[in-house]
């Protein structure tokens, strides 16, 4: 018999009632039961961060969360990230700094770096480093996600003086 | 919008951008398809043995649970890839196991339920009884008597090559100065896209096909795959690869499993989804790598080599590959080992062995990586045995500028490259970084590292042909057609994944027709859509994709300038395209704009006398020889004594593709390379216990490195135009991957000067340099 509970959530905004199996995990619910595909599954065991998406803020791998953890919670995914056709700084620096190729990593990259940028970092490649190094990419070598982190990071300290 | 006088040398960002950055990319998984099924497969547990049972019935009483289905439901069909060669030993990959099974991880049930949940749920209740038989695992068993993996292999050997025989290589080595016999192995590895395999079949009744939607960088190869062992004509197969999250080699091949699912959606007309899970992809799909080269070098006093003679072992794991065969990674090891050295005398003999692992596909690089590594391997050896100094060594023996063409031992025509140049670049940029000082430092382990390499692109027929493929690749067929807004499609048979063809084919055809790159859309991945082609792989695309698409433009080009012509009573000759208008050369005033002429063969044919042909489309080909680019590489890399941990602090790269259509592009495929090169030099490897059990399932057991492993990588262009090919471009993709593992072993090698340890492998683990450090020198077996 399926283990079937009604979970309420805000995502990127919005507010959804899901009835949803216990076991079925967050990225599942996002991607089949919201449409919300640009969380990608690559590893499904928390090591790669593909799919990383912000929980309250927090940066979390959706895939080793169930559905129903989320219940009552607000969520950002990548979807939330451009206004309309307009990209976000962090968006358009990655495309500026060659930070993706494949593309296939790249919302969990941005969602990690959006939840980096939100502490109010002062700018510190290593830092930089350090924080992405949570999340993998093939394609890149990780130099253009490095770059475009920490150029955000400066321009977002300037607006903020 | 901006202009360019040139579109191609432009840093213009990336068509496949924006969407990426959404989300909004459609990956074969993001692709809804109503109520598709699920499917799951059951694998073999062990690495060798006889099916004696399978019990299917528990399985098929679960709810959810629509079909499961045997290698008997599926008529016992497999891949076949053939080399037609009396070397080679053609075998068949079933697509489903049903006598044997060959290695831990073969499929060998698949269920199909309504869910992913449901359908794993029941394939744990399937029982598949298999009576286990001794394996084969690795290079160091071979020589006595074996477990048999194919009966048609008895002594496991499945393709055989002695190339490029002289009878006088022998007494060339025995009367050397200078005999250096060395063995150097690469291990198993996994090209670890972030996107594992996935697939969608459905059965359209209306347009009487299989639609096979997967993640591949090969789509007519998959349709042939998949028409073939479905035993259907190819119309009736369509196969489409929507963006794909990296290939890297690993999708170049068909995989057995996007076949079954192809089959199940047909026998249940219903669709059918599978999505590889991490420990599948890791443990069950395809691997590289795994090779061993003995090998014997012949110096002079000078340091000038006097002959080398390879025995290069593959171990190819328990099936050949469909369409390529087991034979791709020996035959290039065996043609193309002397590299950018003038070896003058050469002879190699390559092998492929059958073994209880999953089967191997051509992982960026395909040989190249092993040999690059085994030629400086062996300069350096023969540098430190005489007493010279390692630029030098490599300078005296490398194919010098006024040497081009040079033709090899190997019987290949190398047309210009820079390899002396690279090489000089890159050892003074090394100064300029301040290395040298670095390296002197009291009390650190470190060491430079140096790779000077080329790297054979873009492979087309006549050079294929000589593999003796019974699918030779080489061509491309692109079309280029303007629609009656003016706007342009172009269509190629080549499949881009990352490397970003919308962006540089769309400056390639941008340059030739006047018109801005954001007007042309590159459409691929779509067998029914595109002509037939051969994929992306091989460093092939842009050169041969790219060159295709520029035939047609120029071609279409000349019909607009007829056209234009015509409506501006000049001589086409005097018609340029620029800025989106035609115009007169040197009358600027006397010009329609692109989008008129487009309007007018559309809509007002009625106007036009010139336009015999109606509409504005044009087909070009290429298929160019095959060209050497090349690069210098070095790295700066520090051992931490405590740990055997390695540092990489530094890296730089001297490239030269030829003409860079787009820098940024061309960067970021050498750094992504680098990272994947330094990956298999220090941190993966697909470890087998000796009875064939992988251990290496998750990635915490495969180490793909992070942000903290990848240094910053310093790229330098230089540029020596190539005329075999339509556009001055060589290929480039696999370059930073092949030089990398040369590259850090030889930093390695440097750092561990004072303990002459010798090494020749990949992946050098922490706990041997622990123990190499650890040693005093004095006790030091001289290598």
């Amino acid at each position: 018999m399926k283990d079937q509970h009604l979970v309420t959530m805000r995502v990127n905004g919005r507010e959804h009632e899901l009835v949803i199996e216990s076991r079925k995990t967050l990225a599942d619910v996002l991607r089949q039961d919201l449409g919300l595909t640009g969380t990608h599954l690559g590893c499904e065991h928390g090591i790669c961060g593909a799919c990383t998406v912000l929980m309250d803020g927090e940066p979390i791998r959706a895939c080793l969360v169930f559905g129903v953890q989320a219940d009552g919670r607000e969520l950002r995914t990548v979807e939330s990230l451009a206004d309309g056709d307009e990209l976000n700084d962090l968006q358009q620096a990655f495309s500026k700094h060659h930070g993706l190729q494949c593309g296939f990593c790249t919302p969990g990259f941005l969602m990690l770096g959006e939840a980096y940028l939100s502490t109010n970092p002062e700018p510190d490649r290593d830092e930089v480093r350090e924080v992405v190094s949570a999340n993998l990419c093939r394609c890149t070598g990780y130099q253009g996600i490095v770059d475009a982190v920490c150029e955000v990071a400066e321009k977002r300290k300037v607006s903020r003086g | 919008m901006t202009t360019a006088a040139t579109w191609v040398g432009n840093r213009l960002p990336r068509r496949e951008d924006p969407r990426m950055l959404r989300g909004t990319g459609r990956f074969t998984d993001d692709i809804s398809s109503g109520h598709a099924l699920h499917a799951a497969f059951v694998r073999s547990p062990m690495a060798s043995g006889r099916i004696v049972g399978v019990d299917v019935s528990a399985a098929l009483d679960m709810s959810g649970v629509v079909a499961v289905l045997t290698s008997a439901d599926l008529d016992d069909a497999g891949l076949r890839a053939v080399l037609e060669r009396p070397e080679f030993i053609a075998t068949t990959m079933p697509l489903l196991a049903h006598d044997r099974v060959r290695y831990a991880g073969e499929p060998v049930v698949v269920v199909i339920a309504e869910s992913r949940y449901l359908a794993e749920d029941a394939a744990e209740a399937v029982e598949v009884d298999v009576e286990e038989m001794p394996a084969v695992t690795s290079l160091s068993e071979l020589g006595g008597e074996l477990p048999v993996v194919h009966e048609e292999a008895p002594d496991g050997v499945l393709v055989d090559l002695q190339m490029f025989q002289d009878d006088m290589l022998e007494s060339a080595l025995e009367e050397a100065p200078l005999l250096l016999e060395r063995t150097f192995q690469s291990g198993r590895v996994h090209a670890a896209p972030m996107e594992s395999r996935a697939c969608l079949a459905e059965w359209v009744d209306r347009d009487e096909q299989l639609v096979l939607t997967l993640s591949t960088q090969v789509p007519h190869q998959v349709r042939t795959g998949v028409a073939q062992a479905l035993d259907l004509p190819e119309r009736a197969v369509r196969v489409i690869s929507p963006d794909v999250g990296g290939g890297f080699g690993l999708k170049c091949v068909v995989g057995r499993e996007e076949v079954v699912v192809a089959a199940a959606a047909k026998r249940l007309r219903q669709p059918v989804r599978w999505s590889e899970d991490r420990q599948e992809n890791l443990t069950a799909s395809f691997h590289g790598r795994e090779q061993e080269y003995r090998v014997r070098a012949g110096f002079d006093e000078a340091g000038r080599i006097i002959g080398l003679d390879a025995d290069i072992r593959c171990n190819i794991g328990a099936y050949s590959a469909f369409p390529f065969s087991c034979g791709v990674e020996p035959l290039m090891a065996a043609t193309e080992l002397p590299g950018v050295y003038k070896v003058p005398r050469y002879a190699a003999r390559a092998r492929g062995f059958a073994t209880n692992k999953p089967p191997t596909a051509p992982y960026r690089g395909v040989s190249r990586p092993q040999i690059v590594m085994v030629m400086e391997g062996l300069m350096e050896e023969a540098a430190a045995r005489l007493g010279l100094d390692r630029v030098e060594i490599r300078r005296r023996n490398t194919i010098a500028t006024e040497d081009f063409p040079y033709l090899g031992a190997n019987g290949i025509t190398y047309e210009p490259g820079s390899y002396i140049e690279a090489l000089e670049m890159c050892v003074e940029e090394t100064r300029k970084h301040g290395w040298w000082e670095s390296r002197a430092e009291e009390g650190k382990i470190r060491g430079i590292g140096l790779a000077n390499f080329s790297e054979r692109t873009a492979y087309g027929t006549a050079t294929m042909g000589m593999r003796k493929m019974a699918m030779t690749p080489g061509f491309e067929v692109a079309h280029v057609k303007m629609d009656a807004s003016g706007d342009v499609v172009v269509t190629s048979g080549t499949c881009g994944h990352g490397q970003g063809h919308e962006t540089t084919f769309a400056q390639l055809v941008a340059d030739r027709l006047g018109i801005h790159p954001g007007r042309i859309k590159l459409r691929q991945g779509d067998t029914d859509l595109t002509s037939f082609g051969w994929g992306t792989f091989g460093s092939r695309s842009l050169v041969i994709g790219g060159g295709s698409a520029a035939v047609a433009a120029r071609r279409l080009a000349d019909k607009i300038r007829t056209i234009a012509a015509e409506m501006l009573e000049a001589d086409a000759a005097d018609i340029e395209l620029i800025e989106g208008h035609a115009q007169v050369s040197g009358a600027p005033d006397a010009r329609v704009s692109i989008d008129d002429v487009a309007a007018n063969v559309h809509f007002r044919a009625h106007t036009l006398t010139s336009n015999e042909e109606q509409l504005l489309e044009a087909r070009g080909t290429a298929d160019p020889s095959g060209m050497f680019s090349n690069a210098c590489h070095a790295a700066l890399v520090e051992i931490d004594p405590g740990t055997g941990g390695v540092e990489v602090c530094d890296y730089i790269v001297v490239e030269d593709c030829g003409v860079v259509v787009n820098p940024m592009i061309v960067d970021g495929q050498v750094r992504g390379g680098v990272a994947q090169g330094i990956a298999s030099a220090l941190f993966e490897e697909l470890v087998y216990s000796p009875d064939g059990q992988p251990m290496a399932g998750t990635f915490m057991d495969y180490l793909v490195p992070t942000a903290s492993e990848i240094p910053q990588i310093a790229v330098h262009h230089l540029e020596t135009p190539c005329d075999l090919t339509e556009t001055g471009s060589k290929g480039m993709g696999e370059g930073g991957t092949i030089g990398a593992p040369a590259t850090i072993l030889s930093a390695l090698n440097d750092a561990l000067r004072d303990h002459r340890a010798g090494l020749r492998h990949v992946p050098v683990a922490p706990a041997e340099l622990k123990r190499l450090v650890g040693v005093p020198t004095a006790t030091q077996e001289d290598a």
